[in-house]
């Protein structure tokens, strides 16, 4: 007899497993799943875009022969001592108690060997990270953990966060398991409790109050360091212009690829927008404000590499920022310790419980063992190598576009692979003069 | 003493003199007409006595100065503050000694909502009444109110104390009366004292503060 033919088992689109998984998740313990890093989804991004490089209508320049410069000053606009910085690529606020002391050394040692800045985070500035940074900046958040006008005064620049793209609108939570002694002092707070960040500043509410609290920070450090505003992905163009508005001598735009310590998934898979449509609103805003390259913008969210430095710039970024690579560079999600992640119910590549305190590299933990794992001047040379490597890249490819200068490469030496990149990014698909909305 | 005007002077060269005075200098500062970040970081023990209202950020981040405000204070006065004291003769507006972290501040009418938003450690007296969510996440330090508190007083408080002598209209989460003993009675008494006042009544103050069941993450607390 003939046998009966059967179909394959179909899985939901729907319902994943991914998805599955989570909801029995949800269901056995009545809590949302908290987690570090940025967004996961597959988003519209920078590899959406193409460079067209040089031809007969456009002169490259020799590839390593003739001088690209990749120099960029931040925070010229009203303060006496603005950042010089060797190379557009900035380390992102990560604050002591998210990171490991040993993580935030080896962050100041690798950005300060090739002359960029590095950013603190919740929780104030420790000795070290001033030691080990020569230009450090240091945020103004909504907690005021640790804040300290000893420190505002030996920082290099000031960062009034307003909002990070993991978490537009959201506060953060240091679990207690991270809160050791040290930590806990820092914070004046009992040693072992959540810690809570909230999600706006204590002491004033819109631009106008923001605007005047610049004018506090500036009295108190006499108008000497910049003030920098980062605010999250989500409304760029109003946002920018607001924070220009201001008085800001650099604007910060961090997408929803940018990572957080710890919050909700669902905030950081479901509220706000990509970096890469993050970048032509900001710049319109400080275009028509007559202040584009006069207050500088910080692109940041998800930046990997030289390529993705190139098309920030080009799009009209003056710099960017990096927080999840450079942990990445460090040693974050690292093969090497595989059988460590397993144990921890994960595998290398996709550990993002940097809440938990339990990370296997010693980088976004307190425990003492653990953070022993990271040598924080190895950690130093694989960060300055990593921010050479894409310094080379971002000139490689300037070279080729035939620009002597990063911050000359422009939107019309890009073109886009999808519809939607080319109508975020404002340049045209790829092989056609067409630009989505424009 | 020193005599700063407005009407001759900027901002900008008030600060300065102030931020870049002797130990144990005086300052008058004449019209302010509600400047802002008016004796903003100072880091000097220095006494300055401002002659009329100031706008924002009075005394922003102050440090080990002694300033008297003979008026009323916009928002943020004293915010950050690390020691010193801050006397002010009117009212306050919003965020009055937002996440102090030390020192003292006196205001003798009353305080707008969010008082002692975040405070690390600082103590402040308010002879009048304060305004909503008054203490709010308040970590470390003293709240002295003589007068009545508005809503949601003391929110998701940590380790601060808040005293009051008046009517409360509602606590905030986490928020709770507890026990006045002697040890309480003697702080208060202290805490005046440093802030130049005395009262001979303090059994009728009552003191709250947290109840801790917010510390730790649970999500019964994330439903509140």
């Amino acid at each position: 007899m003939k046998k009966k033919s059967v179909t394959h088992p179909r899985t939901s689109y729907t319902f994943d497993a991914y998805t599955n998984s989570e909801i029995r998740r949800a269901a056995e313990t009545g809590i949302y799943d908290i987690r570090g890093g940025g967004s996961k989804r597959n988003l519209p991004n920078f590899d959406d875009l193409l460079f067209l490089g040089a031809s007969i209508s456009r002169y490259p320049l020799e590839g390593y022969r003739e001088s690209c410069n990749t120099k960029v000053t931040l925070g010229d606009r009203f303060s006496s001592n603005p950042l010089n910085l060797e190379i557009p690529i900035t380390i992102a606020g990560m604050s002591f108690g998210a990171l490991s002391a040993q993580a935030k050394e080896a962050l100041g040692r690798g950005a300060s060997s090739v002359g960029t800045s590095t950013t603190t985070g919740d929780g104030g500035m420790t000795k070290e990270e001033r030691g080990h940074s020569k230009q450090l900046v240091y945020q103004l958040l909504p907690s005021r953990y640790g804040m300290n006008p000893d420190d505002l005064r030996k920082a290099d620049a000031i960062e009034i966060v307003v909002g990070q793209g993991a978490k537009p609108g959201g506060g953060g939570m240091l679990l207690g398991q991270k809160i050791n002694d040290r930590v806990a002092e820092m914070r004046t707070l009992p040693k072992g409790i959540d810690q809570r960040s909230p999600c706006r500043h204590p002491d004033w509410t819109g631009p106008d109050d923001m605007e005047i609290k610049i004018l506090e920070l500036r009295e108190i450090t006499g108008w000497r360091v910049p003030i920098f505003v980062k605010v999250a992905g989500s409304r760029p163009y109003y946002d920018v212009a607001l924070a220009a508005k201001s008085g800001a001598d650099v604007v910060v735009v961090d997408g929803m690829q940018g990572g957080t310590a710890a919050t909700q998934e669902v905030f950081i898979e479901n509220v706000g927008i990509p970096t890469l449509a993050c970048v032509r609103p900001a710049v319109k805003a400080l275009q028509e404000l007559g202040l584009h390259r006069k207050v500088q913008l910080i692109i940041s969210g998800g930046i990997r590499n030289g390529a993705d430095v190139a098309k920030a710039l080009a799009l009209g970024a003056d710099a960017v920022s990096i927080g999840s690579a450079a942990l990445i560079a460090l040693g974050d999600n690292d093969p090497r310790y595989q059988k460590d992640y397993e144990k921890l119910g994960t595998t290398a590549g996709a550990f993002d419980d940097w809440h938990e305190g339990l990370d296997p590299a010693g980088i976004t933990t307190q425990d003492k063992k653990l953070s022993k794992r990271l040598d924080p001047k190895l950690g130093g040379r694989r960060l300055a190598n990593y921010l050479n490597v894409m310094t080379m890249e971002a000139q490689t490819i300037a070279r080729a576009c035939g620009k002597n200068d990063l911050r000359n490469l422009e939107p019309e030496d890009l073109c886009a692979l999808t519809v939607e990149s080319a109508a975020m990014a404002g340049v045209p698909l790829a092989g056609t003069n067409w630009i989505p909305g424009a | 003493m020193h005599t700063l005007d407005f009407k001759k002077l900027s901002l900008r060269e008030i600060n300065k003199t102030l931020q870049g005075s002797d130990n144990n200098s005086s300052f008058t500062i004449k019209n302010p007409k509600g400047s802002h970040a008016l004796a903003a970081g100072i880091n000097k023990k220095i006494d300055v006595k401002v002659l009329g209202s100031v706008g924002y950020y009075c005394a922003g981040m102050n440090k080990k100065s002694s300033i008297k405000i003979e008026g009323s204070a916009g928002p943020g006065l004293g915010e950050n503050m690390m020691s010193g004291n801050i006397h002010v003769t009117g009212d306050v507006s919003q965020y009055a000694g937002a996440s102090g972290h030390g020192g003292n501040i006196l205001v003798e009418g009353n305080a707008s909502s969010r008082c002692g938003i975040s405070m690390k450690g600082i103590d402040i007296v308010i002879k009048g009444n304060v305004g909503h969510m008054s203490a709010f996440m308040a970590q470390k330090g003293t709240l002295v109110i003589f007068g009545d508190a508005g809503h949601a007083l003391g929110d998701s408080i940590y380790e601060a104390n808040i005293y009051i002598a008046g009517k409360v209209s509602s606590l905030g989460a986490d928020c709770v009366e507890k026990k006045m003993t002697k040890k309480h009675i003697i702080n208060l008494k202290n805490i005046l004292s440093n802030a130049n006042l005395t009262d001979d009544n303090l059994g009728r103050f009552k003191r709250f503060g947290s109840s801790r069941s917010l510390y730790n993450f649970k999500v019964d607390n994330a439903k509140i």
